[in-house]
């Protein structure tokens, strides 16, 4: 049993899912077990990342098949990492969704689905085999297009069209890719792959396919020319449902962007002039379009872009340290951007508009909640000590050594207007005094829910913003374990013996 | 749609249609068939009565929402998977197989379970998918 213990996550989101859908009309019973399943999922893959810690990389051949052959499971640092972060997130917004999402929304189903899609988060993170994680990412895909439609509301419809158009166009180019690749190899296991690609004679083919995962893992993780569906629909949907997708989905972009040209394609240097230039274009698109958006949830999607932009930057410049940087700031940026979207949902259920110019005077009303929103604010902006300054040493220390000067520009750019933006933000929600919104008939506000609620909505970006504080504070740990993930990542011989050693 | 002869035709094609989509489930391990296309076929039998005899007659004949069959399928087919790991020792998904000749069956292993877990999930699905379009107003 003890062998298997890393797919334990994987099974757990499974078995929480079906639970959850024999209870499908009994919502408070939902919550409960949501709540506390996501709690003993945290614990599961709290232990799974501490056992892999200390025991080094485990790999299950699913159905006991050997690899290259069957399917593998594969638990290495990153992999570890990002399904406890992914754990974390799901059990913030679990407690978020049971207390904002309302009861229209929970009756079709929204728990079930809303693990359906953590269940595919985790595959995805943990598989070790292509085709594999193409299924893991329909998973999600299908999870994800039921959340954002999920009370069928005008403007979520037709945010939900251009998300799941794109998506699926994505999907398809990726499947084209793993064809690509298939027939010039004969194989999916990702660590045999990287053997057999090596050794592939016709070049040419090897660069389209490379190219092909680019643009299908690039428009998920919405880098430069294929990010529009991102503002477009990640607005419209609950903040709960935004906090997932905002926290995770892109991130799971970037996660096969990093495993496939660390694994597979290593040492294009075509590649990864391409990797800089997109990365530059994309800092630059998202920050402007950030600038000039007036709806909060609309700045933080267009924050999302830019930020993907320096991680797409660290892996460009492909070195061990700009890789401990990218990895520094997945982490870092997985937990304050689902913070920050649970954080416009607080202020949407106060307020009842996400309007910059209309909101104003909360730090007059709320001062206590106004310093908590501070932390996620500025952990985003990366004022030392606080988490986003931290992964910004390696990524411009490294981008002066392989003399990037303008990738260096581009990220010294991306904090300077980050800094603008929230400054502005700041400025108009908390500081400046109020405009009068009417009050709407029907929408229930924050002053008038109970108690217990409040706390449902609160204790989730308390939680959030401890693990940010953290990842600042304790930013020499958060380095140690980038550090080794860089280092496996840049050593990937350690990955493929632990694969295809089935003894 | 409620002629006769349909009617009649569709009380006799229940039992058979039910009966072929079992034998399709059973025949899927080494030849053409298996548990998705098994429960389509169980869930055309259901549609066709539900046609002759109308949507209410097919609800009662039912007894439950066919949507409860999705975790149920769902639950069988986890815990197929689940089987291995825990009599086993073996990795999640290995095919365990009682080696004994069972008549009509041929051999029993997790994989016939994890099949009947996937029937199960298509006939609830689809039933669900169809009496929701067909209630619409």
């Amino acid at each position: 049993m003890m062998q298997q213990l890393i797919i334990y996550p994987l099974l757990f989101q499974l078995f929480l899912s079906i639970v959850l859908m024999f209870f499908w009309n009994k919502i408070s019973a939902q919550k409960v077990i949501s709540i506390t399943g996501s709690a003993i999922a945290v614990i599961l893959s709290a232990y799974v990342f501490y056992y892999v810690w200390e025991n080094g990389m485990q790999k299950v051949n699913a159905g006991n098949w050997d690899a290259p052959f069957g399917i593998v499971f594969v638990a290495d640092t990153l992999s570890v990492t990002l399904v406890l972060l992914t754990s974390l997130s799901g059990l913030a917004v679990s407690i978020f969704s049971a207390a904002s999402v309302i009861k229209d929304r929970l009756r079709f189903g929204y728990f079930p689905i809303f693990h359906f899609l953590l269940l595919g988060l985790t595959g995805a993170f943990l598989t070790g085999d292509l085709f594999n994680l193409y299924v893991w990412f329909e998973i999600i895909i299908i999870s994800s297009f039921v959340l954002i439609t999920i009370g069928g509301e005008k403007a979520q419809l037709e945010g939900a069209v251009k998300y799941f158009t794109l998506n699926i166009l994505a999907s398809t180019i990726f499947l084209t890719a793993i064809a690509v690749l298939y027939g010039l190899t004969g194989s999916l296991n990702m660590a045999d792959l990287a053997g057999k690609v090596a050794a592939v004679e016709n070049r040419g083919l090897v660069e389209v396919a490379a190219i092909l995962f680019l643009i299908g893992f690039g428009t998920k993780a919405s880098i430069f020319p294929l990010y529009f569906w991102l503002p477009a629909s990640y607005h419209t949907p609950p903040a709960a449902v935004s906090a997932i997708f905002g926290g995770l989905l892109t991130k799971l972009g970037v996660y096969a962007l990093i495993r496939v040209f660390t694994l597979i394609f290593v040492g294009d240097v075509f590649l990864g002039e391409i990797l800089l230039v997109l990365a530059i274009l994309t800092i630059f698109s998202g920050g402007v379009g950030a600038l000039v958006q007036n709806n909060v949830r609309k700045v933080f999607s267009y924050l999302i872009i830019c930020h993907i932009g320096y991680m797409i930057a660290g892996l460009g410049m492909f070195t061990e340290i700009a890789i401990t940087g990218v990895i520094f700031y997945l982490i870092h940026d997985i937990m304050v951007k689902t913070n920050l979207f649970m954080v416009s949902g607080l202020i949407f259920k106060i307020k009842s508009s996400n309007s910059m110019r209309a909101l104003g005077g909360f730090y007059a009303n709320y001062p206590k909640l106004s310093l908590l929103i501070f932390i996620p604010l500025f952990s985003l902006v990366g004022i030392p000590p606080l988490s986003g300054f931290w992964p910004k040493i390696s990524l411009i220390g490294e981008g002066f050594k392989t003399e990037n000067y303008w990738t260096v520009a581009a990220i010294i750019f991306a904090s300077f207007i980050t800094l603008i933006i929230i400054a502005k933000l700041w400025a108009e929600v908390f500081w400046k005094d109020p405009k009068e919104i009417p009050e709407k008939p029907k929408f229930e506000y924050f002053s008038d829910i109970s108690k217990a609620r409040k706390t449902q909505f609160i204790l989730p970006i308390v939680f959030l913003s401890l693990i940010s504080l953290y990842i600042g504070f304790g930013a020499e740990h958060i380095q140690l374990l980038s550090s080794r993930i860089a280092n496996e990542l840049m050593n990937s011989q350690q990955y493929i013996d632990t694969v295809l050693n089935n003894s | 749609m409620k002629t006769i002869i349909l009617r009649t035709a569709s009380n006799y094609l229940l039992p058979v249609l039910l009966l072929f989509s079992i034998f399709i489930l059973l025949r899927g391990h080494y030849l053409p068939g298996g548990g998705f296309v098994g429960g389509l076929i169980a869930a055309i039998a259901f549609v066709l009565h539900s046609f002759a005899n109308g949507l209410k007659n097919t609800k009662s004949l039912l007894r439950f929402h066919p949507g409860f069959l999705m975790p149920t399928g769902l639950a069988l087919s986890f815990f197929s998977g689940l089987s291995p790991m825990i009599f086993a020792g073996d990795p999640f998904m290995t095919g365990l197989w009682y080696h004994g000749h069972v008549p009509v069956l041929g051999s029993i292993g997790s994989a016939m379970f994890f099949d009947m877990g996937v029937y199960l999930v298509v006939v609830g699905v689809t039933l669900t998918i169809i009496f929701t379009i067909s209630e619409a107003p």
